[in-house]
């Protein structure tokens, strides 16, 4: 971490985004990570993304559990609501957010040992449920904060800085979300920010639930030889699917790519993702497709990256509860107290 | 043999079979007896099993209006061979035993003194109909005619009754009533009718409604206001959620498109209950939950979270007998100090006690304006008693003119016209500070929520100075909550030195234990708790009492410790009485304890006053 306050004013030249507002703008307060942690290269994605969607921070709700990761929203949109829960419950607080307003943009931010180990129930059940959501797991295959010890994400085989071979057998999220029916599902590195900042850019604007497992590695606990989850052994082991550009809507499109290597899909507010197919039998929009490609890569020692699955017409939560379009926070006693005429005809009927 | 005889003064019991459709018929028969204006109690008795376990439903005719559990049973109607013994055992010495004498049972079956009707109800089904189940189901309203009969129930009464719970279905009310007529013109017949326990009509009833507390609370939370519902099914508060679902659909439908004014989820646990009721109130909306003692246990760590964030929730806690599994099916008030003092550090919660489903309905509502004001959890503690049995009460009523108190919260505009905002800053010295929702200004009043100690800015902190002006802060907001909670109910007698404690299902009970302990020549002055923390009356009425009895359905004398902890009284000044079987206390138990105690302490005193 470092001790050095931001300076209060920002560049004359600063780029400002269509809001008029500068990617400093986006930031938080100074993280008080180790220097290096792959969760703070994540931190300045969001920031990155966010500034290019050109997103009002105050309509972005941050919540996050207990843990590194978790410690992360306030390292960035400073001038958003956040919430720091307990450990491995983000997403029920997440969804109970969305539930009082759907207007906002809720991001969920967790870790290995918050949603894989402890809050494995909630990540597995928020994901069903369909919540309107980005959830992003910051994966270190380690509990940093308790100084080492193995999450139930660490490869079975893997070594950990004390020399512990983890004997238990890894949960892939990724694997678990597909299964799940989770309608949009990605993998990126904290390494690999041109990868990570246009699948955050479709994950906010994607109209349901969508999950983001980032590998980052631990540069304290989990970056040495023997760790299944340090930077080399990633760079080593990352299979690329597809990268892809996030065209805001009202953008004009321009194709300047060979027929063939790039999808173009348009989204319900027009915006387009643009997908250039790294590996050419790839179909993301296939589940049981991607479930397969995922585990023949894993039995290869394999890290698959990139958007692996996206439903077209995904519905979310309050589609499945035909709420009212209005947030439900925002709804007054007029709407909400059915008023003593109904009370004494309800009265009526139990004498 | 002298048979009891009884006016509008007397026990029935009915012993079934869970899942043989006895319900509806019981349920019509007690609500026959109101309709000629007499008070009843029924208590559901009910084992944790879907089919096939001995089922009760108990039902206290009482022209007094006493709807505490009266205990002893006056008329048995067994149709039960598994509980058969327990159940002949049961009645009181002159009473009465109703059977189906199908099949003939040996004489040591029976007793000598009792009198025993035998109807051969399992006949008569299977002469008239044909198919199993509609044996079984016409057995029931066949039993409940020929009771008619033999207990005097107009017989116009209820015929109306089985033509409203079956309106719409012609079919089934013509079956039903000829049913009902087969069993009423087989006891004028065979018996002679009425039996010396009788109902007559009267007008006691007035305009006094016949419902469930846990549909009462639940409408409470349509009426306060809550948009978001996150629960799981436990028994016996899921009837709660189901019926706050229930009254949704009838009165929170968008009248254009028929969209939903509320959002309800079962939830995966109970953690992800309580976590989903905390986001959406933290959100802006008014949430609650539903749960029974094993929840609130699951619970604990969020109530520690939104007590020390400050974020409001609202749960309703129907308790049942604990710890553990405990008996699911069975009431107690034994979650006082799990919910009081809920999660790990120093916390304290606020607590409300309704007597009845009046009282569910209108703490219910009161919950979330109190949770908003006071930014923190508010339990609404029912119990079983209270929740799942039909309770004569004093019909719901509204003010129009009432507003919703959402508490301190920061808008848009007070923010654009420039004013401060610091989350945990005791502005007004009530302990009580402001709050702004996600998502109101560009630019001022966004904030971190955390668990983790804090400044008044909010911002994470682990200065001891800041932890202290925390968490003394959070006292002087609990003593702000007593003058917003609802003030105890009192009853003076000139005179008295004895005070009574009680709360919640003990009400009714108690009422009649007062009457029987006056009419003992022994009078005594009540107070009834109805929230935590205690109004400042609560000490002075202990003070103004030589003895002073606290009265409860649990084994440790739960009110009595928070009483003890609380209002910094000697033990020694409050004496406990406690009942915990799991049926509903009654007032021959308060009366009978109570009366006990203070003959065998004036012994006690008449000796220490000769030896010394």
């Amino acid at each position: 971490m470092t001790y050095i306050a931001k300076p209060k004013l920002g560049h004359p030249q600063a780029a400002v985004n269509d809001l008029g507002y500068t990617r400093r703008y986006y930031e938080g307060s100074i993280s008080t990570l180790c220097a290096g942690c792959g969760h703070d290269s994540i931190s300045a994605a969001i920031i990155q993304a966010f500034f290019e969607l050109s997103v009002e921070p105050h309509r972005v709700a941050k919540l996050s559990g207990i843990g590194c990761s978790s410690k992360t929203p306030t390292y960035f949109l400073g001038s958003s609501h956040g919430l720091n829960s307990v450990h491995g419950r983000m997403p029920s607080v997440l969804t109970g957010a969305n539930l009082a307003n759907r207007e906002l943009i809720y991001l969920g931010v967790s870790g290995d040992g918050d949603s894989a180990s402890i809050g494995l129930g909630q990540f597995a059940h928020a994901l069903r449920r369909g919540v309107n959501m980005v959830y992003i797991v910051e994966n270190n295959g380690v509990y940093g904060l308790t100084k080492g010890q193995f999450s139930a994400t660490a490869d079975k085989g893997s070594k950990s800085k004390r020399g512990v071979v983890n004997s238990d057998s890894s949960i892939d999220l990724v694997g678990l979300a597909l299964q799940l029916g989770s309608s949009f599902v990605a993998r990126g590195f904290s390494g690999d920010k041109n990868q990570l900042v246009p699948l955050l850019k479709a994950a906010i604007q994607y109209p349901g639930a969508a999950f983001i497992d980032v590998i980052s590695p631990c540069v304290t606990f989990n970056n040495h030889a023997g760790s299944t989850k340090s930077y080399d052994y990633i760079r080593e082991h990352n299979e690329v699917v597809n990268r892809l550009d996030y065209i805001p809507r009202r953008s004009e499109i321009t194709a300047d790519y060979a027929a063939g290597s790039v999808e173009e899909v348009r989204q319900h507010d027009g915006s387009v993702i643009r997908l250039h197919k790294v590996a050419e039998d790839y179909d993301p929009y296939d589940r049981v497709g991607a479930m397969n490609y995922l585990h023949a890569h894993a039995a290869k020692g394999e890290i698959v990256t990139g958007l692996l699955y996206m439903e077209r017409d995904a519905e979310d939560l309050h589609t499945h509860l035909n709420t009212v379009k209005l947030p439900l926070n925002s709804l007054n006693e007029k709407e909400l107290c059915p008023g003593s005429a109904a009370l004494e005809a309800f009265n009526t009927g139990l004498r | 043999m002298k048979a009891l005889e009884a006016v509008n003064d007397f026990v029935v019991k009915f012993a079934n079979v869970n899942g043989s459709g006895s319900a509806s018929a019981n349920a019509l028969f007690a609500k026959s007896i109101l309709r000629m204006g007499v008070p009843v109690s029924p208590r559901n008795i009910f084992p944790s099993n879907i089919q096939g376990l001995p089922t009760w439903y108990e039902v206290r005719v009482s022209g007094r209006g006493w709807l505490g559990r009266r205990g002893g049973v006056d008329l048995m109607v067994a149709m039960n061979p598994q509980t058969w013994d327990q159940d002949v055992r049961e009645i009181s010495p002159g009473g009465y035993l109703f059977y189906d004498s199908t099949k003939p049972l040996p004489p040591n079956k029976l007793r000598d003194d009792i009198r025993v009707i035998g109807m051969p109800l399992t006949q008569l089904c299977n002469r008239t109909y044909s198919d199993s189940r509609q044996r079984q189901l016409f057995k029931n309203i066949i039993y409940v005619g020929a009771l008619g009969a033999l207990l005097d129930i107009d017989d116009e009464v209820m015929r109306a009754l089985v033509v409203e719970q079956f309106r719409g279905k012609e079919a089934l009310v013509e079956s039903n009533l000829k049913a009902m007529k087969m069993g009423r013109d087989y006891a004028l017949a065979e018996f002679g009718c009425p039996l010396g326990l009788r109902v007559e009509r009267s007008d006691a009833v007035g305009d006094r409604i016949f419902l469930e507390g846990n549909s009462a609370a639940a409408l409470g939370a349509v009426y306060g206001g809550a948009t978001v519902c996150a629960w799981y099914p436990i028994t016996p508060s899921s009837s709660v959620a189901e019926g706050f679902e229930r009254h949704c659909r009838r009165f929170r439908r968008d009248p254009d498109d028929g969209s939903a004014r509320y959002a309800i989820i079962q939830a995966e646990d109970e953690l992800a209950s309580i976590g989903m009721v905390i986001g959406a109130a933290w959100n802006g909306a008014r949430a609650f939950t539903a749960t029974s003692g094993p929840g609130i246990s699951l619970m604990q760590e969020f109530l520690g979270f939104a007590y020390f964030a400050e974020i409001p929730a609202v749960i309703f806690d129907v308790q049942r007998g604990g710890p553990s599994t405990g008996m699911p099916t069975r009431t107690q008030q034994s979650d006082l100090l799990a919910c009081a003092y809920a999660s790990h550090g120093d916390t304290k919660h606020v607590l409300l006690f309704p007597e009845d489903p009046k009282e569910a309905f209108e703490m219910g509502a009161a919950a979330f304006d109190l949770a908003d004001r006071l930014q923190t959890p508010v339990f609404v503690m029912l119990d079983l008693d209270i929740g799942m049995n039909e309770r004569l009460c004093e019909p719901l009523s509204w003010d129009d003119g009432q507003h919703y108190d959402r508490g301190k919260v920061v808008t848009r505009e007070m923010l654009e016209r420039g004013e401060s905002f610091a989350r945990y800053l005791d502005v007004d010295k009530d302990g009580i500070p402001y709050r702004t929702y996600p998502g109101t200004h560009p630019t001022a009043g966004a904030y971190f929520t955390r668990g983790t100690t804090k400044d008044q800015y909010a911002k994470y902190s682990e200065a001891g100075p800041d932890y202290i002006e925390n968490m003394q802060r959070l006292l002087r907001k609990l003593e702000t909550a007593k003058e917003l909670v609802p003030a105890p109910i009192e009853r003076t007698r000139e005179g008295s030195r004895v005070g009574i404690i009680y709360y919640g299902s003990t009400a009714p009970a108690m009422g009649e234990a007062f009457e029987m302990l006056e009419s003992g020549g022994l009078s005594v002055d009540g107070l009834r708790i109805r929230a935590f923390p205690f109004s400042d009356r609560v000490s002075d009425f202990i003070a103004e009492h030589q003895r002073v009895f606290v009265v409860e359905q649990n084994r440790d004398g739960q009110l009595r410790t928070l009483l003890i902890n609380e209002c910094g009284v000697s033990p020694s000044q409050l004496v406990a009485i406690l009942h915990y079987d799991g049926t509903p206390i009654t007032a021959r138990f308060i009366a009978s304890e109570i009366a006990q105690n203070l003959v065998s302490d004036d012994r006690g005193a008449r000796r220490a006053a000769a030896a010394g």
